[in-house]
């Protein structure tokens, strides 16, 4: 592996919900009663199924309980391993799978202030994104608003997959309240599934709904630039978690083909995407999917066009590497500080604020 | 493309020229649906087409989902002096393309046919009479050309009939799909179709597009055409990825696929990926080895639309980890996203790979050597 620098940020940990009763004191009376009398039990997402793989580093999971549920092991084996400084903590519990917007609003809220009191409260290096309800956009920012107060969330999150691409003008008033609050949006893997994961149909394999999520994150930043997502907000920064990275450069040649061959079709898309891409978005590096050769690897770096679009991430406790590898063979010194520790900095001001 | 072409430092030195060229992937068009099309048809189809028209999986009594970037799109030069939709017109289709590009061999994949219709025996009559179709107005006229045996792909066993019909035909050279179908194509429901092409030993090309009734991308409909169009890459990685996880080129080991006008430099990107999330959940699938070995050995994929990186060595990379013996030239004539077979490559390569990609794979998997 490529040395881990000191004092680095990792940008995509996760915190679990051990089961929906540790959300109930975050509850009010209403949903707390709707939880013990329709007998809700849990909102976990289909994205990770408890016991597959990919959902715990078999030395991350804990007898009796989900891996990532227990703040001293998160601590000794992310944090202090590999010698964060900084990490953000995304909370993926099935909210957004709601289809009650009520519902979701008060589960979103439960869970960001869970995250608070259970989390940030007792973990100073701990940082966080801010759960919404995306099944109302209203509410969406209204818990933006709410939570931005606490500047320890540092961004807001939403799933790759939910009921239209997010470039889509009705949930402008999210990037609107982001950028009012100089919070990024972090879009992670998950799906709301409301569609199938891919366009052609349910598949039948977990293997195949994890492999769709990069998939997903073409198509919305397919989305995200033809819609004019940028050219109306400037300033803001999207984050793409979880995903790989590789996939990037193939995708913007043939998004740039279709923008100057259609480009009449949305005419405020004003710049080639690649430059947009390096000025308004982010990749976190787990899961790297790199190639089998660091040769290649390094060619790929130099077809992703910037050294200023990745950021460190380990995915805890994801099972996306064994031991230390966290950082793919065939990055140089000079890229792996930029990844590590300038990069994110650059992205995450609220981070960056308490760190000068 | 129809826009100005990008000058590029580092290309090297690229002179046009005008090579003999495989095209694999060819549009025609009928003049007429009743004067060419209702002749192979029988009475009670013409009749419900007449009255009920077509009922694709989506809303439009005619015309695309999307309205397209141009009309029918198509190249606007390549309407018949004689009328007719572009590509309905063998002579002007010689003239202006097969002879002005050198084209040895050219490949029809006729596009508005009876696939993915909701009504299955609707879909079954259209597609037989486009095949005769296809015999009547173009291979047998032109032996450059060769046809796709489209089938009805939504119903396994009248595809199953139509590629035994025609495989003794040797006009036709591949069995053509649609890339989105009503589930993804590695599932069982397709596996007939696979068993009869591998039998006949004809290769599976999938054309992107087609509708499947679900949307475009994983997260909802997109607004727009240039969406819908960058799209078709993505819903092409989700088709080899179904394909190979279901085991499709194990339980077929001679079966050859064609990914025809997805681009291909998605491709290494989403082996790696694949391989990585197989090797972490091997049990799943039961799949013994890892996904990139079976897309080296059985996936071939055409090259338009070409991606074109403003740093062209970055694409020579690309087709190197894919290999020069997997890309098939294509153009997708008449449609207005042509790719110039002069000017789409400007790469400085060796005369074997230019001759590999531009003629000789094509001839080697459709056996035309």
């Amino acid at each position: 592996m490529s040395a881990v620098a000191s004092g680095s940020i990792d940008c995509d940990i996760h915190p679990v919900v051990p089961g929906l009763s540790a959300l109930l004191p975050y509850l009010d009376d209403h949903w707390r009663e709707a939880v013990v009398q329709r007998g809700i039990h849990d909102l976990s997402s289909l994205a990770y199924p408890d016991n597959a793989p990919i959902t715990s580093r078999p030395d991350f999971r804990r007898k009796g309980g989900k891996a990532g549920t227990d703040l001293d092991q998160l601590r000794a084996q992310a944090l202090d391993h590999f010698g964060s400084r900084r990490a953000i903590c995304n909370c993926l519990y099935g909210v957004q799978l709601l289809f009650s917007e009520d519902m979701a609003a008060a589960f979103a809220r439960a869970v960001n202030d869970w995250v608070a009191r259970e989390w940030l409260d007792r973990e100073p290096r701990l940082r966080a994104s801010i759960v919404v309800p995306v099944q109302n956009v209203e509410m969406a920012v209204d818990e933006i608003d709410r939570c931005a107060a606490d500047r320890r969330f540092v961004q807001v999150l939403l799933l790759v997959m939910g009921d239209v691409p997010l470039g889509r003008r009705q949930y402008w008033p999210i990037y609107a309240a982001a950028g009012r609050h100089g919070l990024p949006i972090g879009i992670h893997a998950g799906s709301g599934y409301r569609h199938p994961v891919t366009g052609v149909g349910w598949p039948s394999y977990y293997t195949e709904d994890y492999a769709a999520q990069a998939v997903a994150f073409q198509s919305q930043l397919t989305s995200l630039f033809c819609e004019g997502v940028f050219n109306k907000f400037p300033d803001l920064t999207v984050v793409l978690m979880e995903s790989g990275v590789t996939w990037l450069p193939a995708h913007l040649w043939r998004l740039t083909k279709y923008w100057r061959g259609l480009r009449t079709e949305i005419p405020w898309a004003d710049r080639p995407p690649a430059e947009i891409v390096r000025h308004n978005v982010r990749l976190t590096l787990q899961p790297v999917d790199a190639p089998p050769q660091a040769d290649q690897l390094s060619r790929l770096m130099d077809h992703m066009g910037s050294d200023e679009l990745l950021l460190f991430s380990t995915d805890y406790p994801h099972w996306q590497f064994d031991g230390d590898d966290v950082l793919p063979e065939g990055l140089g010194a000079d890229l792996v500080r930029k990844i590590t520790v300038d990069n994110p900095l650059r992205t995450y001001s609220r981070i960056a604020e308490t760190l000068s | 493309m129809n826009v100005q072409v990008l000058v590029r430092e580092d290309a090297g030195r690229v002179t046009p020229q005008r090579i003999a060229i495989a095209d694999c992937d060819i549009h025609p068009s009928p003049k007429s649906l009743q004067k060419e099309v209702y002749p192979f048809l029988e009475k009670r189809w013409q009749h419900h087409l007449e009255t009920y028209g077509v009922r694709p999986r989506h809303g439009y009594q005619s015309g695309p989902a999307y309205p397209k970037g141009q009309p029918d799109a198509c190249r606007r030069d390549a309407y018949p002096p004689g009328g007719g939709k572009p590509g309905s017109d063998l002579g002007f289709m010689r003239l202006h393309h097969l002879d002005a590009n050198n084209v040895q061999l050219g490949i029809l994949n006729p596009l508005r046919t009876g696939q993915g219709l909701q009504n299955q025996d609707l879909a079954g009559a259209l597609c037989r009479a486009i095949n005769d179709w296809q015999v009547a107005e173009w291979t047998s006229r032109e032996p450059r050309l060769k046809a796709s045996i489209v089938v009805p792909y939504e119903d396994a066993a009248a595809s199953v009939r139509e590629i035994e019909r025609r495989a003794i035909d040797r006009s036709f050279v591949q069995v053509l799909l649609l890339s989105r179908t009503a589930e993804p194509l590695g599932q069982r429901r397709y596996w007939p179709i696979y068993e009869a092409a591998e039998r006949a030993g004809l290769p599976v090309a999938v054309h992107a597009f087609g509708y499947g009734g679900y949307p475009v991308t994983g997260g909802g409909w997109p607004s727009f055409y240039a969406e819908e169009m960058v799209g078709h890459a993505q819903c092409c990685q989700s088709v080899l990825t179904s394909m190979v996880l279901e085991g499709v080129f194990v339980r077929y080991p001679r079966l050859r696929v064609i990914l025809v006008e997805a681009g291909f430099a998605w491709l290494p990107p989403l082996a790696w990926r694949l391989d990585k999330v197989w090797a972490r959940m091997k049990d799943e699938t039961g799949l013994e080895r890892p996904p990139s070995d079976y897309i080296r050995d059985h996936v071939w994929l055409t090259t338009q639309p070409m991606e074109e990186p403003d740093t062209r060595r970055h694409l020579a990379d690309t087709i190197e980890w894919i290999g020069w013996d997997r890309l098939l030239f294509a153009t997708d004539y008449p449609h207005w996203d042509f790719d110039d077979p002069a000017r789409a490559l400007p790469l400085a390569i060796s005369e074997t790979q230019r001759h590999q990609l531009f003629l000789a794979n094509a001839q080697a998997i459709y056996g035309l050597a």
